[in-house]
């Protein structure tokens, strides 16, 4: 079926961007140059296309991490910090980072995924130690919680709004609120700053970064049985302007609305990254590349040679000594193997229970409970910042009315009083209907044309006059890009059971199983797996979490 | 109908129409410089857009008294209002151009359409030989009236803003009483009646709050003759030449003035001059006007100055200009001299050399991508940039106009990790101004004063770190780049000001 340009955009970003959008439409202009940059099909499909050859010569090593993310690296890197020599990751991409990775161009550094880090309330945890690693700890304030350099803080302006033509700072639409509206946004503050506050008997957080470290008490894992939009119901939140920030904060974190995510996820949201005076200490850590950023200083804290990358690895098979591992090379073909005496496989349950023999033959009964949302991310280069009416351009620029999350600007952290040059802009959508296998079809449906339209669509009604400056524009389409944090998926048992080691051999590591997509679940878990590979290898190192 | 109220109306009409070509030709001129050009083109623009309108004029077939109105009221609306909003673009836009020939344009077609329009109304009431000489006759008179009343009376006495105001005024008035006088050729006279009065009202307020747009653009803007006048990437750059001397504007922001610099370029250099262990290395931060060079110079130990001034144009004209360079003793061509068109804070962060003494002269903290230079962020940079017991010194805005912006500097510098001592001198062009020395720690005295002063002496110098009550320290947040809270201090601050 063919869509026209308008049903297009009403598709995909909503029938309010589309009747802004297709007003403004102006002459039409020379396509920009760009591309679809992802091989997000190809690779899939070489999986599940029917059985794959094996190597015959076999590669021995003490430790093999399968995938190169956030959460593979960080369990080299743990490793590594324990002096084990014989550690190798392969990763199936050109480049390392996963769902982290950054690109760039002669204009800058812009990311492909993650593009920021909330700064760590406290000054423990494998997080901070990484930072200190990279110098980005500046010290310790005098209540002992860390204090970080400042030009990797969001600069300021770092957020404003667009509604029905104008920018307004801040990401709350503050103009037009109503007494009753605004009294509603301080009620869920105020139950914001409680839940950050809240403490069970043993001390530990309501809502702790990373999840794993939160009570689980039920006074608040019973949020996890209802949804986000359910509990605002019930606590009589009626705002629309309140609704749409939560939704935002559900959409933004984890690619999904708040009718489809946890209502202890939603507040998670709000309590976990603060202290419960309201306010995140430090705010915001960025780069112009985005978390691509730390997944550099991960990368390279590893000795040269450990990292393979275009390695696809597709069958991972449990023994008595350890575990054979095949692969393939992904860009001539040929098969790899190697025999480790442990395996990380730091890749998503949808990927781990295709490439698990034993699960191949029998499928895991967790599987069902993970469900992927699939997210669009463009980098749009310009001539020049885009004009704009009202509060200038910040680091982070949404749509009121639009179901992009909008653009992150990368140039936003460079250090420099000039801003007029030229920029990338990262344009992010998150497909957060309901079935997420027709948003994943249709995600991979669009074609560049397609995405073309669309982000100048979306960019055209805040920026008359932007078609003109674009000079670029390349878009990435993650068919698994987060795992959902749907109504008890967090608290219930497929979560917990996907987290065991099978056997003494093989032990895993991913984002998806603390139940949010975040750098710090993935490197929590990176670590814990190292450390789990540490015990099986006795080699003695105090814990890092 | 009472011929001589016509008569009166089409002297009137001429007057008007004159006066905002006029008006028009004298603030391109005013405003871009070079008069001959500018006075040619729009009077030229002008004759042609009145051609345009005398030919459209055939198009109007039913109505004519009722379309003759509406044109008066028209005329008055833009050309009463064509002065005050031809400064306003030059001033907040880069559009003046467009402006300008736009308001040529469409000013120029409907007083066009005027004569003709009136001939064809009166064509019932006299013979057409009359007609054709009395209205024509009147409007050469009207026109002279004008070009007489213009230099000698208009603009010395109400300056341009209030004179288009005037005319507008004039313009709204004949308007007004055509309803009368065409009353049984017009339709539905009330209406106009109304808008008339309303037009009228709102002229009137102009003219009277146009004492107060006139003395701030003419008077404080450019009370005296544009002499240059640029636009950079960056800045409109305008340059004026009065009794007193000149000065430089950038975006409409005074940058000093010829006649009282000294008083703020003197306290700027010296004291951080006399309190560096060595002055060998200077480093000057904007700057561009070379004013802050020439106090440097003084010092025969200074072996180079580096000057970072991000805009090309305002170093061109500092070295090129001839009273510019005179002005700044040619600092900008002396043999120690190296200017770099750069970001500053880039060229803090990608170089290491370190400097004995450090001029910080920026504009004040007006924006965002300016608030940027005066945080911790920057001044950490700056700390790295300045040799152990080199002196830095920081242009921080009025402590009088925006005091708790002074104090936030003195507060960001001392988070930086500065020892900071704050003074402040009178400049009578801009007021108190305030300044911050900074150092790592804090310095000695470690040479004379440099001979020539005419506004710093030891004792005036110590006078200068004395704040009077009202300009006394008080509680400030750091301004960092993530909170830029000196920003929201500044646009507060002097917003009670303005
Ligand atoms: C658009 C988007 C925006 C995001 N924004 C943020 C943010 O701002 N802040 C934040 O903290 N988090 C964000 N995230 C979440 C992000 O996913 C995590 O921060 C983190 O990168 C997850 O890392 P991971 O290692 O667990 O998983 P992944 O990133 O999925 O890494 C898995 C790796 O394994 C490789 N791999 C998979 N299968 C195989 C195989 N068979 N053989 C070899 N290699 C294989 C993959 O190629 C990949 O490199 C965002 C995610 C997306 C998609």
């Amino acid at each position: 079926m063919e869509l026209t340009r308008r049903e297009l955009v009403a598709a995909f970003l909503g029938s309010a961007v589309a009747a802004s959008a297709c007003k403004r439409e102006s002459a039409p202009r020379a396509p920009i140059p760009g591309a679809v940059v992802d091989r997000a099909v190809e690779l899939g499909h070489r999986l599940r296309g029917g059985p794959l050859p094996r190597a015959e010569a076999v590669e021995p090593v003490d430790v093999l991490v399968v995938g190169g993310g956030v959460a593979g690296l960080s369990a080299a890197w743990r490793l590594k910090g324990a002096g084990v020599k014989d550690v190798r990751v392969v990763e199936l991409e050109a480049e390392v980072g996963g769902t982290s990775r950054s690109g760039r161009n002669a204009v800058s550094a812009f990311p492909w995924g993650a593009h920021y880090l909330p700064a760590p309330l406290e000054d423990r945890g494998p997080v901070v130690r990484l930072l200190r690693e990279m110098g980005a700890v500046a010290g310790v304030d005098a209540q002992g919680l860390p204090t970080f350099e400042e030009e990797l803080l969001i600069q300021e302006p770092d957020e404003r709004l667009f509604y029905q033509g104008h920018w307004y700072e801040g990401l709350y639409l503050r103009v037009g609120a109503t007494p009753e509206d605004l009294a509603e946004l301080a009620r869920f503050d105020a139950r914001m700053n409680a839940f950050a506050a809240a403490r069970d008997a043993k001390g530990r957080k309501a809502f702790a970064v990373p999840t794993a470290l939160s009570s689980d008490d039920a006074e608040w894992t019973a949020l996890d049985a209802l949804s986000m939009a359910e509990w605002l119901t019930r606590e009589g939140f009626r705002s629309a302007r309140l609704k749409w920030l939560v939704d935002y904060a559900c959409r933004d974190d984890y690619g999904a609305v708040s009718e489809h995510v946890s209502a202890w996820a939603g507040i998670w949201y709000f309590a976990a990254r603060q202290n419960g005076q309201g306010e995140r200490s430090e705010g915001f850590l960025s780069w112009p590349e985005g978390n691509g950023r730390l997944v550099q200083q991960l990368a390279s804290s590893l000795p040269p040679g450990a990292v393979s990358r275009d390695v696809l690895a597709h069958t991972v098979t449990p023994g008595e000594q350890g575990c054979r591992v095949d692969a393939l090379d992904a860009r001539t073909g040929q098969p790899r193997a190697f025999q480790a005496r442990q395996v990380v496989l730091a890749c998503p349950r949808f990927i781990a229970a295709h490439v698990v023999e034993p699960w191949r033959r029998e499928r895991p009964s967790w599987l069902g409970a993970f469900s992927y949302a699939p997210w669009v991310v463009a980098n749009l280069t310009l001539s020049s910042p885009p004009a704009s009416r009202g509060f200038p351009l910040a680091w982070d620029n949404v749509f009121y009315e639009s179901r992009s999350l909008g653009y992150v600007v990368a140039t936003h952290q460079l250090l420099r009083q000039d801003e007029r040059g030229p920029t990338v802009l990262t344009w992010y959508l998150p497909m957060a209907g309901a079935d997420v296998k027709a948003e994943r079809e249709k995600a991979l449906s669009a074609s560049y044309a397609d995405w073309e339209a669309l982000v100048m669509a979306d960019l055209r009604p805040a920026h008359p006059g932007i078609s003109a400056q674009a000079q670029r524009l390349e878009v990435q389409r993650w068919g698994h890009a987060m795992v959902r944090p749907t109504p008890g998926f967090v608290w219930g048992p497929e979560r917990r059971a996907a987290a065991q080691s099978l056997g003494r051999h093989l032990h895993f590591a991913h984002t998806d199983l603390g139940g949010l997509a975040l750098f710090e679940e993935a490197n929590w878990f990176g670590v814990k797996a190292a450390e789990r590979v540490l015990a099986e290898l006795d080699v003695r190192s105090e814990s890092w979490l | 109908m009472n011929k001589t109220l016509l008569y009166i109306t089409v002297i009137v009409i001429a007057t008007c129409g004159l006066v905002y070509e006029l008006v028009v030709g004298a603030l391109a001129s005013y405003l871009l410089g070079d008069s001959i050009t500018q006075f040619s083109t729009v009077i030229g623009g002008y004759l042609f857009a009145m051609g345009i309108g005398s030919y459209l004029s055939r198009y109007i077939d039913k109505g004519v008294a009722q379309r003759f109105v509406e044109v008066e009221l028209a005329v008055a609306l833009l050309g009463g209002l064509c002065a005050p909003l031809l400064f306003l673009t030059f001033t907040l836009t880069d559009l003046f151009h467009v402006a300008l020939y736009g308001s040529v344009i469409v000013i120029g077609t409907l007083v066009g359409l005027e004569i003709p329009l009136l001939l064809r109304i009166l064509k019932d009431q006299l013979k057409f030989k009359d007609l054709v000489s009395q209205v024509l006759s009147l409007d050469y008179l009207g026109a002279l009236a004008a070009s007489v009343a213009f230099p000698l009376l208009l603009v010395p006495k109400l300056g341009l803003v209030r004179t288009s105001l005037l005319f507008g005024i004039l313009n709204a008035g004949v308007g007004l009483w055509s309803t009368w006088l065409l009353a049984p050729l017009l339709g539905n006279p009330l209406r106009l009646r109304v808008k008339a009065v309303l037009l009228t009202v709102l002229l009137v307020v102009g003219f009277v709050l146009g004492d107060r747009l006139t003395t701030f653009y003419e008077d404080q803007l450019y009370a005296d003759d544009v002499v240059h006048a640029s636009s950079s990437p960056y800045q409109r750059i305008v340059l004026t030449r009065g009794k007193r001397g000149f000065s430089l504007f950038l975006n409409g922001n005074l940058q000093f003035a010829s006649i009282d610099e000294y008083r703020y370029h003197e306290p700027l250099v010296h004291p951080a001059m006399i309190r560096a262990g060595k002055v060998e290395h200077v480093l000057i931060l904007g700057g561009g006007d070379g004013l802050a060079a020439r106090e440097v110079l003084r010092y025969p130990e200074v072996r180079s100055v580096t000057l970072v001034d991000l805009d090309p144009a305002i170093t061109g004209l500092a070295t090129r200009y001839d009273e510019l360079a005179r002005l700044n003793g040619h600092s900008m061509t002396d043999g120690r001299m190296r200017v770099v068109n750069a970001d500053a804070m880039r060229f803090l962060t990608e170089g290491t050399q370190r400097y004995d003494v450090v001029v910080v002269d920026f504009p004040d903290p007006n924006n965002f991508a300016l608030g940027k230079l005066y945080t911790t962020g920057f001044y950490k940079l700056l700390k790295k940039r300045l040799s152990p017991d080199g002196v830095a010194v920081v242009q921080s805005t009025s402590p009088l106009f925006a005091r708790q912006s002074f104090w936030c500097v003195e507060a960001t510098l001392k988070a930086a990790g500065f020892w900071t001592q704050p003074y402040h001198a009178l400049v009578p062009s801009f007021g108190e101004w305030g300044y911050v020395l900074v150092a790592h720690e804090a310095p000695g005295f470690h040479r004379p004063l440099p001979e020539g002063l005419r506004f710093l002496d030891m004792a005036t110098l110590e006078a200068l770190s004395q704040f009077p009550p009202d300009m006394g320290p008080m509680p400030a947040e750091v301004n960092r780049l993530n909170n830029q809270v000196l920003v929201h201090y500044y646009e507060a601050e002097w917003r009670r000001w303005n």
